[in-house]
């Protein structure tokens, strides 16, 4: 292995808006353990192999841990967090996976297509309405996603609206104060606190009235705060990720025009194109951060108990082992196993989901605006400041 | 071609019952991979070998011989 001349500090820059950092390929080739210095200042291992990290991902002994990095050092956690009443290890985290996951399996994503479809349409119709030219991120990738999971919460179509503005709030760090945190964190709870009473005497076909109704019937199940944090964290988990792929698929596709010109002339490659945009997408963000439990050995270099670890799954993605000609957006290419969802048991637990609305967004897309182009060329597309979630701020379109 | 599936491996993302859906499906009570077709015919070996390739957890092993 080559030594690394000097530290690098993380995450890497991007060349263009859509084009990966060059260190990765460096990096792939000669220092598959690289390291780097985090935001915080703090020092870490950088992985970058698409082998390397899809073994990481699915080891238990490399825990996760979201602050790795991303807050200063000493910062104390913030009770208020909500996100942590969902189990997030062992045995309890299983049992909560597999309560949820039965709302996220494929046949539930064949019968939520056709609603994913109108929200689609009235959305792109909206748009269209009032353009060209229009911001597709802000018109289309943004609400549908949360319209999506309220759907999902049984959440009535009325009441979309605020829950977009919490979700927003909740996710902007830094676009907005501290108190206007607070406040939509507690808007959301008695929101969500009445809206699971609610359900308690009323119940739908929805997620919340199902795990309300397996608690009762089989004796396990979520409690109340459990039944908050999932609703919550679905939200934090489901919105900014998706809106932020919308967005970048779309211009993926855009910035070659044969590209989305293909998709026309062949619908049939929808899926197939989705899952390269996931692959191809070189402004990710953060990655993946683990600590090891333990000590052990990646890619041949031995690493101490406590050693944190980030996985770039977008440098894994373009791995030369695994991808021929990565750096090719093949819209055929099969199979995919890019590493965008993660892997193992932490896996997104949203995927299909995820998965299902991407296809639909393109599907719906291709068909009402054939004649969609970017409004902006391609290099002028600005990323998103931000560390975990990579994004573009807009996605300036006309038809 | 013979197929087995890992279902303690399994993470319930359904990747294999979107791509080949003759092939698995998923438990209703929490998502987990079933088999439906352990011996499918040579016209879905495509499906099953991409299914087997992108599953997150390596829960799918298929035997060509
Ligand atoms: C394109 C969109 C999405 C991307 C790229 C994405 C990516 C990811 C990744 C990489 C992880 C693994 C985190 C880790 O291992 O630490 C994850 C976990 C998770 N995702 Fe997604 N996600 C997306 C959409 C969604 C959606 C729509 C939902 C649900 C509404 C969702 C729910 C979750 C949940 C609940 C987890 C935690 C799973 C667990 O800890 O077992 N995601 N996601
Ligand atoms: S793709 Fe793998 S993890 Fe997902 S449901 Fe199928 S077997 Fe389970």
């Amino acid at each position: 292995m080559s030594p690394q001349e000097h530290t690098l500090q993380y995450p890497l820059t991007q060349t263009a808006p859509l084009e990966p950092p060059q260190e990765w390929d460096e990096l792939r080739r000669g220092c598959p353990v690289a390291d780097v210095h985090l935001p915080n200042g703090a020092p870490a291992k950088l992985l970058t192999r698409h082998e390397d990290v899809k073994a990481t991902l699915a080891d238990p002994r490399f825990v996760r841990d979201i602050r790795v990095g991303t807050r200063p050092e000493g910062a104390e956690d913030d009770p208020g967090d909500l996100t942590r009443m969902v189990p997030s290890t062992g045995e309890e985290h299983l049992r909560w996976r597999r309560l949820v996951g039965r709302w996220f399996t494929a046949k539930r994503m064949k019968q939520l297509r056709p609603g994913m479809e109108q929200i689609a349409e009235d959305l792109i119709e909206a748009m269209v309405a009032s353009g060209p030219p229009a911001d597709l991120k802000a018109g289309l990738g943004f609400p549908l996603p949360v319209f999506v999971i309220c759907d999902m919460l049984g959440v009535p179509a009325r009441d979309r609206e605020r829950f977009s503005r919490w979700s927003d709030i909740l996710l902007n760090l830094t676009r907005y104060t501290g108190q206007e945190m607070r406040e939509s964190q507690q808007e959301f709870v008695a929101y969500m606190s009445g809206h699971i009473e609610a359900k308690k005497t009323a119940p739908a076909d929805d997620l919340i009235s199902a795990l309300i109704e397996q608690r009762e019937t089989e004796g396990d199940g979520l409690g109340d705060t459990e039944l908050l944090g999932t609703a919550m964290g679905l939200l934090v988990a489901g919105h900014e990720t998706t809106a932020n792929m919308i967005g970048k698929m779309v211009a993926m596709l855009l910035a070659d025009r044969s590209r989305w010109e293909r998709l026309l002339e062949d619908p049939s490659k929808v899926r197939t194109a989705v899952e390269e945009s996931l692959r191809a997408d070189a402004n990710a963000g953060f990655g993946l951060s683990r600590v090891l439990s333990e000590d052990t050995e990646v890619a041949g270099e031995h690493l101490p108990e406590g050693t944190p670890v980030v996985c770039s799954m977008a440098a894994a993605n373009r791995d030369e082992r695994v991808f021929t000609d990565p750096g090719n957006m093949d819209l055929h290419r099969v199979p995919n196993p890019h590493l965008s969802f993660g892997a193992g048991a932490h896996s997104c637990l949203g995927q299909a989901l995820a998965r299902t609305e991407l296809q639909v967004t393109l599907e719906v897309l291709l068909r009402k605006l054939p004649t969609l182009e970017l409004a902006v060329p391609p290099e002028e597309l600005e990323p998103v400041e931000g560390l975990l979630v990579g994004g573009l701020r807009e996605v300036p379109v006309r038809w | 071609m013979r197929i087995t599936v890992d279902q303690d491996l399994c993470c319930g993302a359904g990747q294999c019952v979107l791509i080949a859906p003759d092939v698995f499906d998923q438990r209703d009570e929490d998502g987990i991979v079933e088999l439906l077709d352990p011996a499918p015919g040579p016209e879905l070996k495509d499906d099953v070998h991409e299914a087997a390739a992108v599953c997150p957890t390596a829960a799918i092993t298929v035997d060509d011989g």
